[in-house]
């Protein structure tokens, strides 16, 4: 019981800590992170707004961290006499309504303010004319236009500088559209229409992830806003707007074949061809999307030929089945979805 | 006359147990309860934590194949049920059990049968919601289990049903527990043990416990209702018939918020006991902490909105969550303060248990404010389901709860045990636990700041979350090294741990006052207490030794307690308490049998798990003779 205890302050050994945590979080989100999907590199007016409170709550816990610490730490280091004896003096009350209620009351009030203005200046701006529906399915998106008639799947394409509403329900579970570059999530809930919208301010793809658990493949279901200058964005539009490119060479047209005979065509749809199954995404336009499987994998010839032999194997659990198909037919239908832009 | 050895020595016999197997089923005693509702968390957090060891194991790179989606998701609701529902609050229980009575004087919780019958049914509980693992079918559908995804349609297969059948029988036992908590606390404390004269622990689990009795039922209902849809057809949940999904989550948080507390605030309790021990003076704020304690339980019940800032509430009624949940930090900032102030106002023994605290109280306010953070919406919306909020929970339940659990382990165990662990490996398991929760669990902070969302069984490389990752996974193991520390210094100490003596860190409350470990009678004489630290009051051990063997502080008919009365503690009537006996055993095995009949669709097991619960209830309220004859 009378063995001495050492008396070393630790506040040496968490300066350590605290310099290479801080310097490694500087050094990710300060620049050295470009190609995550960050909220903290927003590229659009929702995004920005939560990356400045973001910054504002930092500042301010970082503040109280070190008021905290550096109490304890010097709690720490004080003599230590010995510890038969009981410390008799009063006080120290002070402290607790100055740093408990007072100061507390004071910043958090302000927080709150400050939350309800950018909870505000999240509403759906004025005006926003151009409107996606993004629906939910276990384990991908379907995009739709409805004024401009489009249907696409886990790509939503927007014109630079424009704020898009969004329009998120659900086929079937609760998911979460996140693309945290451009703003906050919203939950796609069946039984529910939920609204959001998203403004792009520079060019760019920004990926975004289901951010509520929804089953077995809840890590693959991820979705691209690709934002392009207003030119571009309308003539992808008009492009998408078109049935399925006729298939000029043989190969191509032998897979269009392929296509609609097999069972690819009891769940995907590709207009202008036999081909009206809605179970899975529709792939009028395929060939100019830039992932399979919801961001599963890039939209390669040889990623492609290797997801409709057998996807399970990326993305064990989806609805699409293993194909039997024989060699040729794959290299047609390959052929084929490429030439689907 | 009688001597005061013969008089206590018939005191011991009464309350001893006899010994060998069968008594090993029929004790009521509190203090081997509280060792068993340890020791069985002890087990289930072993469990969990390997559950996490895989799931870090699997994510320490991107793209592995280790463990595929379908055992990831069973792995990740397994490791948070069991950690908030199996380990956490059992464990604080647990410690509540043992020490609530030591620390107000009490001879015995005010139930014992029903304290006994609450530890089997968390036994059983616990065992049959992982028997699923037997069956590769263990629930699936995150700790927070939101529906349609667990609903019939999407999740046909039992795993849910283990859930939503296992936490429903869990319910009782927790209800029964906190019952007991409250009665005992209201009516067993030692003479002149006024309100505000409560030990700051005891207060805490009071707290607690009224929390639990009013959160409970709220997440009984969801799950009964679930169970209804699930296995008979009904439609609460279902939005194709009317039935909303949404409906869910506001009944499961508004007892998961809640719960929240539940965990932390007896582990809150924990650093009360503890700090002024080892700062050698009072508390500064005792009246404070009572306050924050009462007003967090209160507080808690309005703020569980929190956790749907995304589901497209109105902004109106997310305004007013978002006030209630900035609100209630305020209480855990006069805690903290007042920890500090103790500290600052007294003289710091950095001993095992101390050092535990300060690695509390240093993570704890990290959690706290990143929980601030999440009260204000906008940056909610941006960051829920992100790596942030793992990040953020693990240092508000692990900094939180799982700290003071270590710290009352080194505090309590030479009081359990009656040997002391050992302070170099005790050190060495702090700093492990320490430095590796902070490598675990800070890169999540900025995992989740890169856009990683949660429960994902796998990532894909070049999004910037590698490196975060692998360190988090490194962490893990770390933290595994320093609780192997700890359980080897437990093992160690039973046989070589110096001997604890009754006191040996010159506590203030009323367990150091008796031998270590206690006596099955607790305390020879009732005590007598002046003040919120009766150790620390002038001559106490010689006042309570020339009251042993007075007759009225021993109680005439040995086997009995002091009932008090609710606010001032003054003495109203000796009760006699129950003897062992294996009626609460039989009672819970009754309603294992309905249970497992129910989750397995049974439904003629179920029912013959009835009548031996009524059967059980009976013998269990059938006066004995003596009461008769009185």
């Amino acid at each position: 019981m009378s063995r001495r205890h050492p008396r070393r302050p630790p506040a040496g050994r968490w300066r350590w800590a605290v310099l290479v945590a801080g310097g490694g979080l500087a050094a990710q989100l300060g620049g050295c992170g470009r190609t995550s999907p960050s909220p903290l590199d927003p590229h659009g007016p929702g995004a920005e707004r939560v990356a400045g409170l973001w910054w504002l709550l930092f500042w301010i816990s970082a503040v109280v961290f070190v008021v905290v610490s550096l109490l304890v730490a010097a709690a720490l280091v004080r003599r230590r006499g010995d510890r038969d004896t009981l410390v008799r003096r009063g006080g120290g009350e002070l402290l607790i309504v100055v740093g408990g209620v007072v100061v507390p009351a004071i910043v958090l009030t302000a927080v709150y303010v400050v939350g309800l203005r950018d909870l505000r200046a999240l509403t759906v701006p004025r005006g926003t004319d151009l409107t996606v529906e993004v629906i939910g399915h276990d384990w991908w998106w379907e995009v739709r236009y409805p004024r401009e008639g489009i249907v696409s799947a886990n790509e939503i394409h927007v014109p630079v500088g424009r704020p898009v509403r969004l329009v998120l329900t659900s086929k079937d579970v609760i998911h979460s559209f996140w693309v945290p570059q451009l703003t906050v999530k919203t939950d796609l809930i069946p039984g529910h229409t939920n609204t959001t919208w998203i403004q792009a301010s520079s060019p760019g793809a920004y990926r975004g992830q289901c951010a509520e658990y929804c089953g077995l493949q809840h890590a693959k279901m991820a979705i691209l806003v690709v934002a392009e200058p207003p030119d571009a964005w309308a003539g992808w539009l008009a492009a998408e707007r078109r049935p399925a490119a006729a298939a000029t060479d043989p190969t191509a047209a032998r897979g269009r074949l392929a296509l609609e005979r097999n069972s690819c065509a009891a769940c995907h749809t590709v207009r202008g061809t036999a081909a009206t199954g809605t179970v899975g995404p529709d792939l009028t336009h395929f060939g100019g999307r830039r992932t399979i499987g919801a961001g599963a994998l890039p939209n390669t010839r040889g990623n492609l030929g290797g997801w409709i032999v057998n996807s399970q194997t990326v993305k064990p659990g989806n609805k699409m089945p293993p194909q039997p198909l024989t060699p040729e037919e794959l290299q047609d239908l390959l052929a084929y979805l490429e030439s689907l832009n | 006359m009688t001597t005061v050895a013969e008089r206590t020595q018939r005191l011991a016999e009464s309350w001893e147990e006899a010994p060998g197997l069968a008594s090993w089923f029929k004790t009521v005693d509190h203090k081997k309860i509280g060792r068993r509702y340890i020791w069985t968390a002890s087990v289930f957090f072993a469990a969990a934590g390997f559950e996490a060891l895989a799931l870090r194991t699997q994510l320490a790179r991107p793209d592995q194949t280790l463990i595929g989606p379908g055992a990831y998701n069973q792995l990740f609701t397994m490791h948070g049920t069991t950690m908030i529902f199996l380990f956490a609050t059992p464990m604080l229980f647990g410690f509540g059990n043992y020490f609530v009575p030591l620390m107000l004087g009490a001879r015995d919780m005010a139930f014992p049968r029903l304290n006994a019958f609450g530890y089997w049914v968390f036994l059983f509980a616990g065992l049959l919601m992982n028997a699923s693992f037997l069956f590769g079918q263990a629930p699936n559908g995150g700790w927070f289990n939101y529906v349609p995804l667990t609903g019939p349609e999407y999740t046909p297969e039992v795993n849910i049903g283990f859930y939503t059948v296992g936490l429903l029988f869990l319910g009782i036992s927790t209800t029964a527990g906190a019952i007991n908590f409250i009665v005992t606390t209201f009516k067993l404390r030692a003479p002149g043990m006024s309100l505000n004269r409560i030990p700051l622990f005891v207060w805490a689990v009071l707290a607690t416990a009224f929390a639990v009795v009013f959160a409970l039922p709220a997440l009984n209902a969801d799950n009964a209702m679930l169970l209804l849809d699930r296995k008979f057809g009904f439609h609460f949940f279902d939005p194709a018939a009317g039935g909303d999904p949404v409906l869910w989550q506001h009944l499961f948080w508004l007892f998961g918020h809640p719960d929240v507390y539940i965990i932390v605030l007896p582990a809150l309790g924990i650093v009360s006991a503890i700090v002024p021990v080892f700062s050698r003076r009072p508390m500064v704020g005792y009246f404070w902490l009572v306050l924050a304690n009462v007003a967090t339980a209160v507080i808690s019940f309005g703020v569980w909105v929190h956790h749907m800032f995304a589901v497209g509430l109105p902004q109106l009624s997310m305004s007013f969550f978002s006030a209630a949940s900035l609100l209630i930090t305020i209480p855990g900032g006069i805690q903290i303060f007042a920890w500090v102030a103790t500290m600052l106002r007294g003289r710091v023994v950095l001993a095992t248990p101390m050092l535990f605290v300060v690695g509390f109280l240093i993570s704890f306010v990290a959690g706290g404010l990143t929980g601030v953070m999440f009260g204000v919406v906008p940056f909610d919306q941006q960051i829920t389901d992100s790596y942030f909020v793992v990040a953020h929970f693990h240092y508000v339940l692990f900094g939180g709860a799982v700290f003071p659990i270590l710290a009352a382990v080194y505090y309590w165990m030479p009081k359990i045990t009656g040997r002391l662990l050992d302070e170099r490996l005790g050190k060495l398991s702090f700093w492990l636990i320490f430095g590796g929760f902070n490598l675990l669990f800070f890169p999540m902070h900025v995992s989740g700041l890169l856009g990683m969302p949660r429960r994902v069984y796998t990532f894909l490389p070049g999004l910037g979350w590698e490196g975060w990752n692998l360190a988090s996974s490194i962490g893990a193991y770390v933290v595994a090294a320093g609780f192997l520390a700890t359980l080897g210094n437990l093992l160690w100490s039973l046989r070589r741990g110096r001997p604890a003596g009754d006191d040996p860190w010159g506590g203030d409350s009323l367990e150091w006052a008796t031998s270590s470990p206690p006596p099955p009678y607790n305390f020879a004489a009732v005590p007598v207490v002046h003040s919120a630290y009766p150790l620390w009051e002038d001559r106490f051990r010689e006042r309570l030794d020339t009251a042993q063997g007075s007759p009225g502080r021993q109680l005439a008919g040995d086997h009995e307690v002091l009932r008090t009365s609710e606010l001032d503690a003054e003495p109203e009537r000796a009760i006699e308490m129950p003897e062992e006996t294996v009626v609460p055993l039989v009672v819970a095995l009754g309603f294992l049998v309905a249970f497992g009949g129910l989750l397995a669709g049974w439904y003629l097991v179920a029912a013959l798990g009835v009548p031996v619960v009524l059967a059980g209830l009976a013998a269990w309220a059938w006066p004995r003779r003596e009461e008769v004859a009185r």
